[in-house]
C-alpha cells in the first residue's frame, strides 16, 4: 500500500520554503513579500513537525509554538512599518522606496 | 481534576525545570527594566522629567553589569553551568558578551538622550526598545539551545527593526526600517530552516546534546547536516553583515537614526557573533570544522576586501562607517575561522573595543548630523577641526583606532585576530587581513583630512551643538578606546579567561 512517509512532508516543506524565498526576491509588493516570509516560516514549521514525528521527539513540536509567536510578532512590526510608509507614500511597491543607493 | 491531570503530565516529563533566576539576572534586569519603564511612564503620564527614561535605562544597564561581575566570580568558584534544562549556559564567554552589551546600552542611551532632544522626538519607547533589544542579545549570548538562540535573536532584531524606523519625519528612516525588516526576516527564516535541519539530523536542538551526538555517531546521510550548517551560516552572515550578505547594511545604517546605527553596529554585531561562536566553534567545532571553516573563510576574505574597498568610494560618512563595519565583521570572522580558544578570546576583545570605537564614531556623526540628522556628507565635516577642535580630535582618535593605530584598542584587537589566524596556520588569511587594514586606513584618513585641512574659515553649513549626554558618551568611548590600547591587560586577561563551554544538562 502507498503510504506517506515523513520524506514527503520534508520535500513539500522544502518546496514551500523555496517558493517563499524566490517570491521574496522577485516580487516587488511589500505585502506579497510579507506573505513570502510567512510561507518560509511555515515551511520551517512543517519541517520541524515532520522531524518531530520521524524522531519520535517532542522538541520539534514545541519549537513550532515559539516560531508561531515570533512570526506573529514579526508581522505586527512589519505591518506597522508598512502603514507608516503608506501614510507618506500611497504605494506598497518597494521600487518606490529607494531613497538610498550606492 | 485539572490539577491532577497537570500533575500527571508534569510527572511524566520529569517535573518542571528548575529555574535559577539569579544566574539569568542580567537578561531579566534588562527585559524587566524595559517593561517597567513603559509601565511607569504610562502610569505617571507627563509628570516625569525628560531625562527620566535615559537615566532609568542607564541604571538598568549598570545594574545588569553589576550582576555580570557577581556571576563572573561565581563561575570562577563553581565552574561553568548549564541551567533551565540545559537551555541557558552560564560561562565566562557569555558573561563577557553580556557585559559588552550592557556597555553599548549605556552609551546608546546617552547618545539617544542628546539626539532625541535635538530632534524633538522625546519618548520612553526608544529606551524601552533599547533595553528589550539588549535583553534579546543577552539571551542569545547565553543560549545553549538553538531555539533559545533564535528567540534571543528575534527579540533583538524585532526591537531594532522598530528602532531604525522610529524617526517618523524622515522617510529614509522608515525605508531603512523596512529594508532591515525584510532582510532580517529573510535571514531569520534561513537560520531557522538550518536549525530545523540540524534538529532532523541530530535529534536535538540542545547544543551540548548536538555536540555529543556528533562526537558519538557517524552520520551516514551528511546532506541534512551540511544543508543545516550552510543555512545557519547564511542566517548569521546576514545578521553580522558579511559579504555577500551585506547589501542591506549601508542603506540601513545610513537611514536609521544615528544612535540606532551605533547600537546596531555595536550590539547586534556582538550578539550575532556570540551566537555564531556558540553554534559553530563550540557545538560544531570539534566534529564539523572542516566543513564550515572554508565557508567562513570565504565570508571573511570577501568582507575584509569588499568592506575596505567599498568604504573608500563613499561620500556619505554613515555609509562609509557601514562599509567599514563590514570590514570589521571580516576581521571578527577571521577570529571565528581559527576555531580555537585563542580565536574566541580575540573575537571577544575585538567586539568590546569595536563597541567603544564605533559608538564613539557614530556619536560624533550624530552630533555633526545637526538638526534633522541630514548632514552626513564628507563636505559637512570640512573645517570641523577649527570650529569644534575637541570633537574633531575625538573623531580622529576613533578613526585612527578603527584603522588600527598603536596605543588604541584597534591595534591590539587587530593584532590578536591576526595572531590567532597565524597560530592556527592561516598565514595567508592573516596577510589578507593586514592588507584590508591598510586599505581601510586610507578611508579613515580621508575623513581626518576633511576635518583639518579642507574648507575656508566661515564656510561651515551650520553650527554644531554637542549635548551634555552625548559628550559623556563620547568621553566614555574615548576612555574605553584609549584604555584598552594603553593598559589592555585586565581586559585581555578577562577575554582569555572567557572560554565558552557546553555543559550537558543534568538528567
Amino acid at each position: 500500500m502507498f503510504t506517506l512517509t515523513e520524506t514527503w512532508y520534508l520535500v513539500l516543506a522544502a518546496l514551500i520554503f523555496s517558493i517563499g524565498a524566490v517570491g521574496l526576491l522577485v516580487r516587488r509588493n511589500v505585502l506579497v513579500m510579507f506573505m513570502c516570509v510567512e510561507l518560509m516560516l511555515n515551511a520551517v514549521n512543517l519541517t520541524f513537525v515532520s522531524f518531530s514525528t520521524a524522531l519520535d521527539d517532542l522538541g520539534g513540536q514545541t519549537a513550532v509554538f515559539f516560531v508561531l509567536v515570533v512570526a506573529a510578532a514579526e508581522v505586527v512590526v512589519g505591518l506597522g512599518i508598512i502603514v507608516a510608509i503608506m501614510r507618506r507614500r500611497q504605494s506598497a511597491d518597494v521600487d518606490d522606496i529607494s531613497l538610498m543607493r550606492g | 481534576m485539572t490539577a491532577a491531570v497537570l500533575q500527571n503530565v508534569l510527572a511524566s516529563v520529569g517535573g518542571l525545570p528548575s529555574i535559577e533566576f539569579s544566574s539569568v539576572a542580567p537578561s531579566i534586569i534588562l527585559a524587566l527594566g524595559g517593561v517597567l519603564l513603559l509601565t511607569v511612564v504610562s502610569v505617571t503620564k507627563d509628570k516625569l522629567p525628560v531625562w527620566f527614561p535615559a537615566v532609568w535605562t542607564i541604571s538598568a544597564a549598570v545594574a545588569a553589569l553589576c550582576t555580570v561581575f557577581r556571576l563572573w566570580i561565581r563561575v570562577g568558584k563553581w565552574g561553568n553551568l548549564s541551567l533551565i534544562s540545559g537551555a541557558v549556559g552560564l560561562d565566562r564567554f557569555s558573561l563577557f558578551v553580556i557585559g559588552t552589551l550592557c556597555v553599548s546600552v549605556v552609551m546608546g542611551a546617552l547618545l539617544l538622550e542628546g539626539y532625541l532632544r535635538r530632534e524633538d522626538l522625546e519618548g520612553p519607547e526608544w529606551y524601552v526598545l533599547l533595553l528589550l533589544a539588549a535583553a534579546g542579545g543577552t539571551t542569545m549570548a547565553a543560549a545553549n539551545d538553538l531555539i533559545v538562540l533564535f528567540i534571543g535573536l528575534e527579540i533583538l532584531s524585532i526591537a531594532v527593526y522598530i528602532l531604525s524606523a522610529m524617526h517618523r519625519r524622515r522617510m529614509s528612516s522608515l525605508e531603512s526600517g523596512l529594508k532591515y525588516f525584510i532582510h532580517g526576516a529573510f535571514a531569520s527564516a534561513f537560520l531557522l530552516y538550518g536549525i530545523a535541519m540540524v534538529y532532523g539530523a541530530t535529534g536535538s536542538t540542545n547544543l551540548a546534546r548536538i555536540s555529543t551526538f556528533l562526537a558519538d555517531n557517524v552520520i551516514t546521510q551528511n546532506g541534512l547536516m551540511l544543508g543545516g550548517i550552510a543555512l545557519m551560516l547564511v542566517g548569521f552572515a546576514f545578521k553580522v553583515a558579511a559579504v555577500p550578505f551585506h547589501q542591506w547594511a549601508p542603506d540601513v545604517y545610513q537611514g536609521a537614526p544615528t544612535p540606532v546605527s551605533a547600537f546596531m553596529a555595536a550590539a547586534v554585531k556582538t550578539a550575532a557573533f556570540a551566537g555564531m561562536i556558540r553554534v559553530f566553534v563550540l557545538a560544531l567545532g570539534p566534529t564539523y570544522r572542516d566543513e564550515w571553516r572554508p565557508m567562513v573563510l570565504a565570508l571573511a576574505v570577501l568582507s575584509l576586501l569588499v568592506g575596505s574597498v567599498m568604504a573608500l568610494v563613499q561620500t556619505n560618512v554613515k555609509r562609509m562607517l557601514a562599509y567599514s563595519s563590514i570590514g570589521h565583521a571580516g576581521f571578527i570572522l577571521v577570529a571565528v575561522h581559527s576555531s580555537t580558544a585563542m580565536g574566541t578570546s580575540a573575537a571577544l576583545f575585538y567586539l568590546l573595543s569595536y563597541t567603544f570605537m564605533v559608538m564613539g564614531s557614530f556619536g560624533v556623526v550624530a552630533v555633526v548630523g545637526r538638526k534633522g540628522d541630514g548632514h552626513h556628507q564628507l563636505s559637512d565635516y570640512r573645517g570641523l577641526g577649527r570650529i569644534r577642535p575637541g570633537l574633531a580630535l575625538a573623531f580622529t582618535i576613533f578613526l585612527l583606532a578603527q584603522a588600527g593605530v598603536p596605543l588604541t584598542a584597534g591595534f591590539l584587537s587587530k593584532f590578536y585576530v591576526i595572531r590567532s589566524a597565524i597560530d592556527s596556520g592561516d598565514t595567508a588569511l592573516g596577510v589578507v587581513a593586514m592588507l584590508a587594514a591598510v586599505i581601510a586606513a586610507f578611508l579613515y584618513l580621508r575623513v581626518i583630512v576633511a576635518m583639518y585641512f579642507e574648507g575656508e574659515p566661515g564656510d561651515e553649513v551650520a553650527p554644531v551643538k554637542v549635548p551634555a549626554a552625548v559628550s559623556v558618551a563620547i568621553g566614555i568611548a574615548l576612555a574605553g578606546t584609549l584604555l584598552l590600547g594603553i593598559v589592555p591587560d585586565p581586559v585581555t586577561h578577562a577575554a582569555n579567561e572567557a572560554t565558552a563551554e557546553l555543559v550537558a544538562p543534568r538528567r
